[in-house]
């Protein structure tokens, strides 16, 4: 079957939101995949709003900027008003928990509470929140390998960078283990 | 130090991948001003330029860049500079003058919204300058119009091509989105675009041929007339180039025209049209100068309507009624200002025009 996730990744600048989609595209592409990363681009600037649209297909993309997502990984409350009436029936919000208050009142999508910003103070690192919350998203969505996420990571890091692989490794499965709990208690 | 660069598949930015497709392409020189959406190229070339053999200068300004093109591609260098629409505005003077000199180059615009200053983000509204000229006099450029971040690299290649046969400046109209997105490319190895002699340059002369000279004066009106009349019949060969892309339109009833970001948009559209039993079709110009106007013609007799998507205010949708010629209706749709078209909104304009008229038939 032809599978293709259309998804929007929005937060505020600063959160790691275009290298989060930075990171889904190269893993798309080191598993052969088709996939476009389509930023906002503006006068933007630290805290201001950022965004990004990834597309992961097994056929060829044809609108890179589209306006239904299957997916919305949000990481703020501005985002979240933004983007919960773009997530198509059926699909899926992961929401940071901390910076989201009023959480996505939507009956016809799954939405997933994510304490990515808690958990990576936990591990004194505040700026792997964004690989909790893609570690969260590949764990519902079951779309790319761990281990391909890593390869890309290599690919945006700054080689100056590369010591923090494993920290970010951990942050992954972090963001993983907190939904298969949730799966759990929900058993 | 020249590193030796394989072909290879990479995720890149629309403007980085045009920056390496260059070098890769044999590029001797770039001259450039930085402005956004397109900044990238020059950052790039520059970081690249000390190990891949290649003059890469940031000028003081839009027209020392378009000018030492001229220069440059006088003394028969491959050369390239880019910019965004205000900075392309500011070159055409100096565009006027290398197509009246018949000299080789490579033009990049990466259209932001206008007119003026405008705004930072996609548009086309450029079109009209691409193709209609832009500076002064009977000329025209080589325009191609890439959609895909792959394209902006394969039309380098194209580009510089074609440029060097028909000894005329070739432009890519690209926007600011192409230029900011990232795609899967494949890179073609390094020196794979043979480099030309330059017949023309004015390299200095050796006894076995006639001193070149290179103006645009041509000041006793027959010579000029001469002049334009060679340039003329050069156009007119420059028609078996036209290269366009169609997508369904075998069965289709409706077909989009579309160019760049917009033919992708709107091939989104035409696939939910097809989900909802409407037989929609593309048409999408890769060159807009030789413009694919025998295809539109030829279509015109079997279809009922046209739709053109542009992000400007309706400026190809002029050559495509003179291509149609009214023998069907031509429609159009278009966002302005940086805005960008939905796929869900051009699917309201295919609607409208094609249920009508089912009902009608009801």
């Amino acid at each position: 079957m032809i599978r293709t996730d259309e998804i929007i990744i929005a937060g505020f600048g600063g959160q790691g939101v275009l290298s989060l989609g930075q990171m889904l595209a190269y893993a798309a592409l080191m598993e052969g995949k088709e996939t476009s990363w389509m930023p906002s681009y503006g006068p933007e600037m630290r805290g201001g709003t950022a965004n990004c649209i990834v597309i992961i297909s097994d056929k060829k993309i044809s609108s890179p900027i589209i306006s239904k997502f299957d997916s919305a990984i949000i990481l703020n409350q501005p985002s979240l008003e933004k983007f919960e009436k773009a997530v198509k029936p059926g699909g899926f919000i992961f929401y940071e928990e901390s910076t989201v208050l009023e959480p996505p009142t939507r009956k016809d999508i799954e939405s997933f509470k994510v304490n990515a910003i808690e958990e990576a103070n936990l591990m004194e690192k505040k700026q792997v929140a964004n690989m909790i919350m893609l570690g969260a998203f590949l764990e519902v969505k079951q779309l790319l390998k761990s281990e391909s996420i890593l390869k890309a990571l290599a690919k945006v890091l700054p080689e100056r960078h590369h010591h923090l692989i494993p920290m970010n490794e951990a942050a992954l499965s972090k963001g993983r283990e907190i939904i298969s709990k949730l799966h759990h208690s929900l058993v | 130090m020249k590193e030796n660069m394989e072909k290879e598949i990479r995720l890149m930015k629309g403007n980085e991948a045009l920056a390496e497709a260059a070098i890769r392409a044999g590029m001797d020189a770039y001259f450039g001003y930085p402005i956004t959406p397109q900044s990238e190229i020059l950052e790039y070339l520059e970081e690249q330029s000390p190990k891949r053999n290649c003059v890469v200068l940031q000028t003081e300004s839009e027209l020392a860049s378009i000018n030492m093109i001229y220069g440059a591609a006088g003394a028969g260098a491959r050369v390239m500079t880019s910019s965004s629409s205000p900075g392309i505005s500011l070159m055409q003077e100096g565009i006027s003058y290398i197509a009246a000199a018949e000299l080789p180059c490579l033009l990049v615009n990466v259209v932001r919204g206008g007119p003026g200053l405008g705004t930072i983000q996609p548009s086309q509204g450029d079109y009209f300058q691409a193709v209609k000229g832009g500076g002064h006099g009977d000329y025209r450029l080589i325009v191609l119009a890439p959609a895909t971040v792959q394209e902006m690299v394969d039309f380098v290649f194209e580009g510089f091509r074609l440029a060097e046969k028909y000894r005329n400046p070739a432009l890519i109209l690209a926007d600011g989105a192409l230029g900011q997105m990232m795609e899967k490319v494949e890179l073609p190895a390094e020196g794979s675009l043979p480099k030309v002699v330059p017949a023309w340059a004015t390299t200095g002369k050796t006894k076995d041929r006639e001193r070149n000279v290179i103006t645009t004066l041509h000041i006793q009106p027959e010579e000029m007339e001469a002049m334009n009349l060679r340039l003329e019949k050069k156009y007119a060969e420059m028609q078996c180039e036209v290269r366009y892309e169609e997508i369904n339109t075998s069965d289709a009833e409706i077909i989009l025209v579309a160019f760049g970001l917009s033919a992708r948009i709107s091939q989104k559209a035409c696939d939910l049209a097809r989900e909802k039993g409407i037989k929609a079709g593309i048409i999408r110009p890769m060159t807009l100068f030789p413009y694919p106007s025998n295809i539109l013609a030829e279509l015109a007799e079997k279809i009922d309507a046209f739709l053109v998507v542009e992000m400007n205010a309706g400026q190809m949708v002029e050559d495509v009624r003179l291509a149609v010629n009214g023998k069907v209706p031509v429609h159009f749709k278009g966002r302005k200002g940086g805005m960008i078209p939905t796929p869900e909104e051009i699917l309201v304009e295919i609607e409208k025009i094609v249920i009508p008229k089912q009902v009608l038939q009801d």
